[in-house]
């Protein structure tokens, strides 16, 4: 990929870059913004993780031993959720890696709009602060925070929780959808815009196809959220009763609104996951991708249908059984481009010179995680199955294969895979895969027995429990203990990597490593690509 | 599209993608507005999720065949009312316009004012169970520590006997909840407004 002198309008700041708060509050760089969310999100990945661990205490025996207020615990519940979903996987996968990759992946010097990325951030910061502030807040009768749960059903979250805890949330979950929908108009302008000349769409990294898009999902889903909660708010605070049946309203319009909002949702925390995978996967295997085309409109298929499918969440909401047939279907649809992905991952590495660095273990691992996510996916979107499975453990297990397992998976592969790009050091290869084995190994610990909690019928967001769910349940939360400490190491393995200065080539990883960051110095400088790279 | 990024032409065309963008999100909030109109209409017209139909007289057709339908009766914390059916149930031929009476009375020694949500279950049921008359279109008021009998009419639609996905029902459960309701515009405005099971 020769770089073609190109004459470019001359960029105002060529000179140094500001230094201190101005450089990172005021900051219009995608590289600085993209660091700023990924802290953001280490930040929210701490604390929901910690908030994990409270549940993980409280349900190792029967009984209630970590909280007093079993209110407390589904306070717990819904922070974790909230948390993990909106400020710890998203700023990874779009704010940080996004805004970091994106534009040095398809030769552009930075976002369309640098100061809307900047508003971006901060809303977003100022939403988690609103979020930990709301937990803080009166809730439920006689407890502090919002304890509906992240999915906010009414009337649990209005009349339930008559506190000023819920309306924090509702609002905090406002401004980090204002903060995703800027972004998202962001990250589409920048790449139908700014593609280096001869970058055409079909020649695109996978990982940019699936930013662009997750990018599309989240403007079209997100607006249906902020609607559906600003009713939620109106219905709590002025006297409006969009989901209160004492007023003609319907609190399973809530349901469908959210799971309209909330089934993208699921797809928008995973489809950078499988950008990334790809673009790792290639990498090690030093083979370009298996079958691209397919694996770019894949990511196309399943979001368009991830937009039809909401209703699966709600087979036990009182559907009428045609209905439930389409969704049962819809649903299974989805498991074809999946499959697709899955295969293609696997055809990639087909006699290919595989090369297990850290961030090929990891990837592997969201291979191996993410299909037995996807099949218990299958078996829960059968209506008639998912009768008994609904609000049980079994479901538990299925997302966080899916979301804890497959999101966070691929997001560690991705910083190992582009923390020597963007930081210039190199980590230490046994800290990685110690990290690995530890999150591997309790991941699976955790969340597997729960498939058997689900089946044996343990409801989810209880505190507590009947003697017989005591075996698996504390298998459970070994399992999590060690993943938590495999997420300390991790950190650990950042402080190595920072002070040991290992200094990191521009490309660590040899030939497989074919897309444009890699042709460029590691830190890459502060501005980038002022004149365009030109891809054959 | 490829080099936007270059000259003049770049920032309008950004601008532009950027713009239907917006109005794309406006849209979707538009969408997300009107759903709550357009999801109450539906469940009107197709008895989706157990909304009852209304019709102002009986069909010509009675079956012999004939269905149970029982009666529930709920009163929110709210309204200190007791309220219930006079009948735990009834056998009606389907087709034939069957006439029930529910019993309200207000504890209190106070008016008290309150409409009644309802739904049919199995919910699929809703759009062949059809009243003619019902104390629920209304508002209705008790003085203190009044009682009274309040009628409902209703048939089940000889229709209900060929559907597929009906005619092997053969119970119905028609389900009442009364709520407070002190703001006087809460009257019901038409009949099926205070739908409440969908």
């Amino acid at each position: 990929m020769a770089n073609h002198a190109q004459a470019e309008a001359a960029h105002h700041d060529h000179d140094d870059h500001p230094h201190g708060l101005r450089r990172w509050l005021f900051s219009t760089n995608h590289k600085d913004i993209g660091t700023l969310y990924l802290i953001l999100s280490l930040v929210g990945g701490i604390v929901g993780a910690l908030l994990s661990m409270g549940m993980r205490a409280e349900l190792m025996e029967p009984g209630m031993q970590v909280f007093g207020n079993p209110e407390m615990f589904n306070v717990f519940v819904t922070a974790h959720g909230l948390i993990m979903v909106f400020f710890a996987v998203m700023p990874a996968t779009m704010g940080a890696f996004g805004n970091w990759m994106v534009p040095l992946m398809i030769g552009a010097p930075d976002m369309a709009f640098p100061r809307m990325n900047n508003i971006s951030f901060w809303l977003l910061a100022m939403a988690f602060v609103l979020l930990v502030m709301s937990l803080f807040m009166p809730g439920a009768p006689g407890s502090t925070g919002p304890g509906a749960g992240w999915t906010i059903y009414a009337p649990l979250s209005t009349s339930g929780t008559p506190g000023v805890a819920v309306d924090f949330a509702i609002l905090a979950l406002h401004l980090g959808g204002a903060s995703s929908i800027l972004g998202a108009i962001n990250f589409i302008t920048t790449i139908l815009n700014m593609r280096a000349p001869g970058m055409t769409l079909h020649k695109m990294p996978l990982f940019v196809w699936s930013i662009l898009v997750t990018a599309f999902l989240l403007l079209l889903s997100l607006p249906v959220l902020a609607g559906a909660i600003t009713m939620l708010l109106t219905d709590r605070n002025f006297g409006t009763a969009f989901f209160d049946s004492k007023h003609g309203g319907d609190p399973v319009l809530w349901q469908h609104l959210f799971w309209f909002f909330g089934h993208p949702e699921v797809y928008i925390m995973i489809l950078p996951g499988f950008g990334m995978i790809s673009q790792i996967i290639s990498t090690f295997s030093k083979k370009p991708v298996f079958g691209y085309l397919g694996m770019a409109y894949a990511m196309v298929a399943i979001g368009v249908i991830g937009f039809v499918v909401w209703a699966h969440h709600m087979y036990a909401a009182g559907l009428d059984v045609n209905t439930q047939a389409y969704f049962v279907f819809a649903t299974m649809v989805i498991a074809v481009p999946t499959g697709v992905k899955i295969f293609s991952w696997i055809a990639t590495m087909w006699g290919g010179s595989i090369q297990f660095k850290t961030p090929m273990v990891w990837a592997l691992g969201f291979i191996f995680l993410f299909t037995v996510g996807g099949v218990t996916g299958v078996m829960l979107a059968n209506a008639g199955v998912d009768r008994s499975f609904h609000d049980t453990y079994y479901v538990v297990a299925h997302f966080h294969y899916v979301l804890s397992l497959g999101a966070v998976f691929s997001l560690f592969a991705g910083w190992y895979y582009w923390s020597p790009k963007m930081y210039g050091y190199m980590y230490s290869e046994f800290i990685g895969k110690l990290h690995f084995w530890m999150m591997f190994i309790g991941a699976n610990l955790a969340f597997f027995p729960q498939h058997f909690l689900g089946l044996a019928g343990m409801p989810r967001r209880y505190a507590d429990y009947p003697d017989a769910f005591a075996g698996w349940n504390l298998v459970s939360s070994l399992g999590a203990y060690l993943a938590f400490a495999g997420f300390i190491v991790f950190f650990i393995g950042v402080i190595v990597q920072f002070s040991r200065k290992e200094k990191a080539a521009a490309n660590p990883w040899g030939p497989g490593a074919t897309t444009l960051e890699w042709t460029l110095p590691s830190p890459p400088p502060f501005h980038t690509f002022d004149t365009l790279p030109r891809i054959k | 599209m490829d080099n936007g990024n270059t000259g003049a032409g770049g920032r309008d065309k950004k601008g532009l993608v950027a713009l239907t963008l917006a109005g794309l999100v406006a849209g979707m909030v538009g969408l997300s507005f009107a759903a709550v109109p357009l999801y109450r209409m539906f469940c009107q017209a197709t008895g989706y999720g157990g909304v009852p139909q209304v019709a102002d007289v009986a069909p010509d057709t009675v079956l012999d065949r004939t269905i149970k339908v029982r009666f529930d009766t709920n009163v929110d914390r709210d309204l200190p009312w007791q309220f219930s059916a006079e009948q735990r149930a009834v056998d009606v031929r389907i087709g034939e316009s069957a006439l029930v009476f529910f019993k309200a009375h207000n504890n209190t020694d106070e008016a008290v004012s309150g409409t009644a949500g309802f739904n049919v279950s199995p919910e699929i049921a809703g759009r062949y169970f059809t009243k003619i008359e019902c104390f629920c279109f209304k508002q209705q008021t008790l003085a203190a520590g009044q009682s009274v009998e309040m009628p409902v009419t209703f048939f089940v639609d000889p229709k209900f006997a060929d559907d597929e996905s009906t005619k092997n029902i053969e119970e119905i459960t028609l389900s009442y909840t009364f709520y407070r309701s002190d703001d006087p515009s809460d009257v019901a405005t038409a009949p099926g407004d205070r739908a409440s099971g969908s």
